[in-house]
């Protein structure tokens, strides 16, 4: 009964005060197997609201199951019942999609900490959605980059057959410029590897991209590294994130991955949160508890110059992006979405912690390739 | 005891009752949890035609809940973007009327359940509940790569459909919409159960052979029920596409057949309400327990063990004191 | 395409095949016997990886992992037998589906309540580690021959179980006539109860010799279920021969479909086409297998009974 009684006080952790001036709803996934991103993205942000002392925002935190139906719902009682002016959380593009052009199209703003579909840069951009992560193939494309920097000539690139399976080949090919040795796409969800793995094998490349989320991830590094198979691998951060690298092991060790953010960027700003946020929740951040801590900061800048009620000032406010984020230099594009470095990082063991270590900037002051759709 | 004549007045009263006054207290959020529920209750009573009446334990009503969202989302998508559906030599203009997408959505999901239950009626018990799941998994993984209508991403519609006469979107139009259509469909339900069609399936569903000695065929009548089941169902699905203004390939996953299955037995097979308790309770449980703790499965988990081993005959047993699903 | 490449994929179709049937003996062995559908049998293979996870991090030991997945499963396994399933016997199917998907729901989000969210590590042991060169030039993981090997073993077991001890002759009389033997004798609820310890230990060494490659984590058992229903509804229910050829069918098609299709696709269409086109069908390429089989024998290849 206890436990339930602190689950409830945990979710329903809102910061209420007589009179708070911004409400803030956040939607995202705590529970089922997604669920990991979420609470970090939701312990980030609410690790920001903390420091900043601030007792005028509320945030009012539920979970998405990581179903759309759900997250669809959930908007629209945060809009219609709760009346919030700011929402965000959502990690997954699919929901994002299900829910954002609704939310901005009712006149509240959006703050993405993950998700950054390519609807939403280019075409489907709005005034009040601003993205504060990445734009989806951001990461991909620094892989590419960072394939070409050091100097390979035959990728085997490999991705799940959806939406965001395609754009991560796409964006991967867009940046990439040697030949390639074979494309897959695999099942979603998949965890059983060996096929592909065999066919890696017999391709003749010189290296393997992959792009293979959570769990799938996991069971593609540890069978990869169990085959023999000793091509060099790249991909992005999702699956050599530190939630999930502790799962993958030894597996992972020398495998480079690309990353907007690192435990180990060297800002004040950065070796405060690292260190604050491992005393408050006991576990190293991970790219996704960053990318809540900069939404956090973000709005909160925002809110220190205007009223989310006065549209224009407060959209105005968060495009100067005037706050220290945890990777340094941070600015919004034209699409608000961030123009910013993307590192090289490597999987390297610390005693017993597998964590990340930078080892050269893939991309510098990267923008999106769809800026130039988004017409606001 | 409550009579089960009252009980459902009590139930569908209910429903209409909490939706009013949401609307009143003015919470639309709660209007639109009781929309929720109503259209849960609409797709779960065409599964309790083949599962209750027809004793048809599909697993793969989602197929139909799917198309029928599948329906609106491809219909309101092309309407959006002013470019025909091209079916072959066909185009078909896109749409944004509920009745035009009504129709499509229930005219595809009875062909696609006269074609599933065509194949799958030659299989009986536990075979019938298998390869029901196979084919929803088959529209499933077909969904997830579909790229030309969002695959995995999904199908977002900006503007709810419209209704000659109705703003659609007013959350308590919507709901009445829903609330009627659920009316009708009930009633369509319970003519057809003391029907001659009806009583001749129950026969069908309890000792074929003898509804074979006199001349009718027992299979036949599964799939006409099996047919209309898919096409309420996919009426639903529609309506529920509406209602998040989305679609995406969760509407064909195997859990969405399961919790289907779970409100039809959680309100009480082959009850006329059953559903309609089912689908409340769940929606409620889900809106509960799940600001009440992280973990609510858990706790719908033990909610649902508890009534399949205490309450046989569901919610509407329980409360009507009739426990037997089948008199 | 080499000769070499496909010999590889029909061996990771056969690596698929047998850790399926460990999953698949199990439950055809709960539904012969008990007429059980048992939707919750996944989650004794999750059971068996977490425990394997556990105890391998604390321990070091693999085989120690191994040991208490077997023994945890199985334990779990007799114990929702005595709590819940046991009530269940007498009911229709649709009551167990209902009440083993009640129970699906309690063991994932308990799990994630005991261990987190997070994927768990668990990894193979350093002496299975590695390829091994098989005659013919082919490198092959070492892991992956010992999967086999051990779902051959356990595969035989099984049949000499059944066939060949006292147990295996109550067990098949409880397939034909469960009021005969309980009235000869045999204390029926105790044979319930082992036959579905047994299949929750299958399951759960599935769960953990899986989970060495894989990832461990809540929710891992829904796919494999589904599979395992496939197999065997494929080889008839309640039949072990049918579940081992049904799970080496499943595992060689979905392997090598997904190998295959794509490559056959690319005679008709551009690659980038062939490739989306051939991955969609390959994943639905089982469902399809399945339905033939029910269409063409509606109780499975092996089923004697509907």
């Amino acid at each position: 009964m206890n436990k339930l009684v602190c689950a409830a006080a945990a979710l329903a952790l809102t910061v209420t005060v007589a009179e708070a001036a911004t409400k803030v709803g956040m939607i995202t996934t705590l529970s089922g197997g997604g669920a990991g991103l979420g609470i970090d993205v939701r312990d980030g942000f609410m690790l920001a609201i903390k420091q900043s002392g601030r007792d005028d925002i509320e945030v009012v935190i539920e979970d998405d199951q990581q179903k759309p139906d759900i997250a669809v719902q959930l908007s629209d009682k945060m809009i219609q019942s709760e009346k919030v002016d700011v929402l965000t959380g959502i990690i997954w593009s699919n929901l994002a999609m299900a829910v954002v052009p609704a939310a901005t199209g009712q006149g509240v703003f959006y703050l993405s900490p993950n998700a950054g579909p390519s609807q939403l840069a280019g075409a489907g951009c709005s005034p009040l959605y601003f993205n504060v992560a990445w734009q989806n193939d951001n990461l991909h494309e620094a892989a590419g980059a960072w394939a070409n920097q050091t100097g390979y000539q035959n990728s085997f690139i490999l991705a799940p057959n959806y939406p965001a399976g395609k754009d991560a080949l796409t964006g991967y090919k867009r940046m990439y410029e040697g030949g390639l040795a074979g494309e897959l796409y695999t099942e979603l969800g998949q965890t059983d590897y060996a096929a592909e793995i065999a066919q890696i094998r017999a391709s003749g490349a010189d290296s393997v991209f992959f792009f293979l989320p959570g769990g799938m991830g996991i069971s593609f590094l540890k069978q990869y590294a169990d085959s023999g198979v000793d091509l060099p691998v790249i991909g992005p951060a999702f699956s050599f994130d530190q939630g999930i690298l502790q799962a993958v092991g030894a597996a992972a060790l020398g495998v480079v991955n690309t990353s907007q953010w690192s435990k180990d960027i060297d800002n004040e700003t950065n070796k405060a949160f690292v260190e604050t946020f491992q005393a408050e929740y006991g576990r190293l951040p991970s790219l996704y508890a960053s990318q809540g801590f900069d939404t956090a900061n973000l709005l909160i800048s925002a809110l220190d110059k205007a009223e989310p009620a006065d549209k224009e000032a407060f959209q105005a406010a968060l495009e100067e992006a005037d706050f220290s984020s945890t990777r340094g230099d941070f600015e919004f594009g034209p699409n608000h979405h961030p123009i910013q470095d993307i590192y090289a990082r490597e999987v390297i063991q610390e005693g017993d912690v597998f964590t990340n270590k930078i080892i050269g900037v893939a991309l510098e002051d990267h923008a999106d390739a769809y800026a130039a759709d988004c017409k606001m | 005891m409550i009579p089960e004549r009252f009980l459902n007045a009590l139930l569908l009263g209910g429903l209409l009752g909490v939706a009013l006054l949401a609307d009143w207290r003015d919470e639309p959020f709660t209007i639109t949890l009781a929309t929720r529920a109503t259209i849960l209750a609409i797709a779960a009573t065409g599964l309790n035609l083949a599962l209750g009446l027809g004793g048809l334990v599909s697993l793969g009503h989602a197929v139909f809940f799917g198309l029928g969202g599948y329906a609106m989302g491809i219909l309101a998508f092309h309407a959006q973007t002013y470019a025909p559906v091209e079916l072959g030599p066909l185009a078909i203009e896109g749409t944004t009327s509920m009745p035009l997408i009504w129709v499509t959505a229930i005219a595809v999901s009875s062909l696609a359940a006269l074609v599933i239950g065509l194949l799958s009626l030659r299989t009986s018990g536990v075979y019938f509940i298998m390869i029901t799941l196979a084919f929803g998994q088959m529209f499933f993984y077909f969904a997830v790569s579909w790229s030309a209508y969002g695959g995995e991403d999904g199908l977002s519609i900006y503007v709810r459909n419209g209704f000659p006469g109705l703003n659609t979107l007013d959350p308590i139009q919507f709901f009445s919409l829903c609330f009627v259509l659920l009316c009708l469909v009930l009633v369509l339900w319970s003519r057809l159960a003391r029907s001659p069609f009806g009583l001749a399936l129950n026969a069908a569903r309890q000792v074929p052979a003898r509804v074979e000695t006199v001349g009718l065929d027992p299979k036949r009548l599964k799939l006409a029920a099996f047919v209309l089941s898919g096409a309420i169902t996919g009426l639903a699905g529609a309506l529920f596409a509406d209602l998040n203004r989305f679609v995406s390939p969760s509407m064909f996953s195997w859990q969405l057949s399961g919790e289907l299955i779970v409100l039809v037995i959680l309100g009480g097979v082959a009850r006329l309400c059953g559903p309609v308790a089912g689908a409340m309770l769940f929606v409620a449980l889900e809106h509960w327990l799940g600001g009440l703790t992280e973990f609510w499965h858990v706790w719908l988990g033990a909610i649902l063990l508890l009534i399949v081993l205490f309450a046989k005959g569901g919610l509407v047993g329980l409360l009507s004191g009739r426990p037997a699903s089948h008199d | 395409m080499s000769a070499v490449l496909v010999i590889e994929q029909v061996l990771n179709g056969l690596q698929a095949g047998v850790m399926l049937f460990l999953m698949a003996a199990g439950l055809t062995l709960i539904f012969g016997v008990m007429g059980l559908i048992n939707l919750a049998h996944g989650s004794l293979y999750m059971v068996g990886a977490f425990a394997a996870a556990a105890v391998s991090a604390a321990t070091g030991s693999f085989l120690l992992g191994l040991v208490s997945a077997l023994a945890a499963a199985a334990l779990a396994g007799a114990v929702v037998e005595m709590l819940v399933i046991r009530r269940l016997y007498a009911s229709d199917h649709l009551d167990q589906v209902l009440a083993t998907f009640a129970l699906i729901l309690i063991f994932s989000e308990g799990t994630r309540w005991l261990y987190g969210s997070f994927p768990l590590y668990l990894d193979i042991p350093a002496w299975l580690s590695g390829p091994t060169r098989l005659p013919g030039g082919i490198l092959y993981p070492t892991y992956r021959l010992a999967l086999i090997a051990v779902g051959l073993v356990v595969a035989l077991g099984l049949w000499v179980l059944i066939e060949r001890t006292r147990l295996g002759i109550r067990i098949r009389a409880g397939e034909n006539d469960r009021e005969m033997i309980a009235a000869l004798g045999v204390d029926i609820s105790r044979l319930y109860t082992l036959i579905f310890a047994l299949g929750a230990a299958l399951a759960g060494l599935a769960g953990a010799l899986v989970g060495a490659i894989q990832s461990v984590q809540v929710g891992m058992g829904e796919p494999v279920l589904i599979l395992a229903f496939v197999v065997i509804v494929i080889g008839g229910i309640g039949s072990i021969r049918g579940a081992f050829v049904g799970a080496l069918l499943v595992g060689l098609t979905d392997t090598l479909g997904g190998i295959f299709l794509p490559e056959l696709f690319k005679f008709f269409t551009d690659p980038a086409t062939a490739q989306s086109v051939g991955a969609s069908l390959a994943s639905m390429s089982i469902y399809i297998l399945m339905s033939l089989v029910l269409i063409w024998r509606p109780t499975g290849l092996f089923g004697a009974r509907a």
